[in-house]
């Protein structure tokens, strides 16, 4: 799994332009992954959320106390944590300053 | 068929015509007072009508309904079966039930009657226990009406091995005790999905199948889009991705006497005469791609969306862009090898060779003479040493005589 983090800018308004090239940039990420048939599945996350602690204490925002939000995740297939890693190469999160986190995600024993 | 021979052309060439367009209708309409497990009878009386067709108007010439004369036959001949054989009573008497005390049981020709029997056959036809090929044989003999011989050699296949085929894909059908229903609203979804999943199949098997034979390939692809038509026909089937496939199957189509030259040699796209195309066909393309645009995508969504872009001029800025990005969510949504390597074109299309490049060395299809083909065209131009190296792969790997001839072609032109 592929978790990508940035910065959280409540000005960064896009323009559609904009928008648009920063959705062609992840769909050819990650539409070259799927053309290596190592997709599984993704996900953009909002920006709205609440985070519950263990004392019941809610904080609004996924982003409380830290500054860099998980932003949304991928989910592929690769044979060990360095293949994948191959893979983080060219996520557009690292053209504007955020990182991708690569975990293996752990096999559940039947 | 010695009476054929009093026949003339024009007769010759309407029993197979008819053969063709009356044999399923009849086979369902039978199955649906029979019972699908009774398939085998149907059959056996729809060729028997047949039979007594050409030797009757072999000799008295052709009626002047040769539709309704059919009809006529082959509702004697079932009323015959009624009251002759015994054994057949007893074997499906439970299943008849009203009729096995009333000779006069009226089989139901109305158009009506035969468009619900077809489309329960279409349905009882391509149903998932059996394997995806013999749902598309049974369709082929059953829905299709095509001949044994027609059909093994739409597969490359002997009549044997076909007949096989048939024979398990029926048993297991009685087996199971499927018969002709429209499946229930709560599963309609998932069995229309195998329903069109078929029709894709049996398309592909006409439009890209390695038979030399064109009429055979056309015809194929003619009965895909009858059946699609079919199931639009029917307002519970009439769905977005029935619709989206229709609209494939129409821009497919649309390219299907341009594909080839006279000699019967494959043309490829980018060499094609656009004044080949049918352009009715597009406009239809256009006409069910619209009308599929609400709901779920479905990946034929994004095919007739990639095969739509394609009846358009390169000059359109749009074209490549929009294709690349319909393959990004296609190849999400399920990875083959072919929608990979368009994929990779269409970004050294929309973005750069030297992207391309760099992606098509990430994807692994090594053994795939389009692997190599895709390759060498992406370093034409740039490197034409690889150029070279991976056009002789090609050749290597490359299955089809005419496909063969093709990357030769190329070879001399990057030898110069």
């Amino acid at each position: 799994m592929m978790i990508f983090r940035n910065d959280y800018n409540p000005n960064f308004k896009p323009s559609p332009e904009q928008m648009q090239e920063s959705i062609k940039q992840w769909q050819d990420w990650i539409g070259g992954i799927a053309a290596q048939g190592k997709f599984v599945g993704t996900n953009r996350l909002g920006f709205q959320g609440k985070t519950l602690k263990s004392n019941n204490v809610v904080t609004d925002g996924p982003y409380a106390e830290v500054k860099e939000i998980v932003g949304g995740y991928i989910i592929v297939k690769a044979d060990n944590l360095n293949q994948a890693f191959e893979m983080a190469n060219g996520c557009p999160i690292l053209n504007i300053g955020g990182s991708v986190e690569v975990r293996d995600i752990m096999e559940v024993p039947k | 068929m010695q009476t054929l021979f009093f026949l003339s052309m024009k007769e010759k060439k309407l029993i197979p015509h008819l053969f063709r367009t009356e044999f399923s209708k009849i086979v369902a309409v039978l199955c649906k007072t029979f019972g699908l497990s009774n398939i085998q009878l149907a059959e056996d009386i729809v060729s028997e009508t047949f039979l007594i067709a050409t030797e009757t108007w072999g000799l008295k010439g052709i009626p002047d309904n040769p539709t309704s004369w059919l009809y006529k036959v082959a509702k004697n001949k079932t009323k015959d079966y009624f009251k002759r054989d015994r054994i057949f009573k007893e074997k499906i008497a439970s299943e008849l039930q009203n009729y096995i005390h009333n000779y006069e049981c009226e089989i139901n020709l109305s158009d009506k009657n035969i468009s619900d029997s077809q489309l329960q056959m279409l349905f009882a036809v391509c149903n998932p226990i059996i394997s995806a090929e013999a749902q598309i044989t049974l369709a082929l003999r059953i829905l299709c009406g095509f001949g044994i011989d027609e059909i093994s050699q739409a597969f490359l296949s002997n009549k044997e091995t076909i007949n096989k085929r048939l024979h398990r894909a029926k048993e297991k059908l009685r087996k199971n005790k499927v018969d002709l229903s429209f499946p229930p609203k709560s599963k309609l979804e998932n069995r229309l999905n195998n329903v069109l999943s078929i029709i894709y199949l049996l398309f592909n098997e006409g439009y890209y199948s390695i038979t030399s034979e064109q009429t055979l390939k056309k015809e194929l692809c003619i009965e895909a889009m009858r059946l699609t038509y079919m199931l639009l026909e029917n307002k519970s089937t009439n769905l977005p991705q029935t619709n989206a496939l229709m609209a494939l199957l129409c821009f497919h189509s649309s390219r299907f006497e341009a594909r080839t030259n006279n000699k019967g040699e494959l043309i490829l796209y980018a060499d094609q005469d656009r004044k080949d195309w049918n352009y009715e066909l597009i406009k239809k393309g256009e006409y069910y791609l619209n009308k599929s645009a609400q709901g779920n995508v479905t990946k034929y969504h994004l095919e007739a969306g990639i095969s739509f872009w394609h009846t358009k001029n390169n000059k359109d800025q749009n074209k490549w862009e929009n294709i690349l990005q319909l393959y990004n969510q296609l190849l999400q949504i399920e990875y083959s090898p072919v929608a990979a390597l368009n994929r990779t074109y269409a970004l050294s299309k929309a973005n750069s060779k030297k992207e391309a490049i760099a992606e098509i060395l990430k994807i692994g299809l090594k053994t795939n003479h389009l692997y190599h083909s895709l390759l060498a065209e992406l370093y034409k131009d740039l490197d034409n040493n690889n150029q070279i190296k991976h056009l002789k792969m090609a050749i290597e790997l490359v299955k089809t005589e005419s496909e063969k001839r093709i990357i030769k072609q190329k070879l001399n032109k990057a030898s110069r």
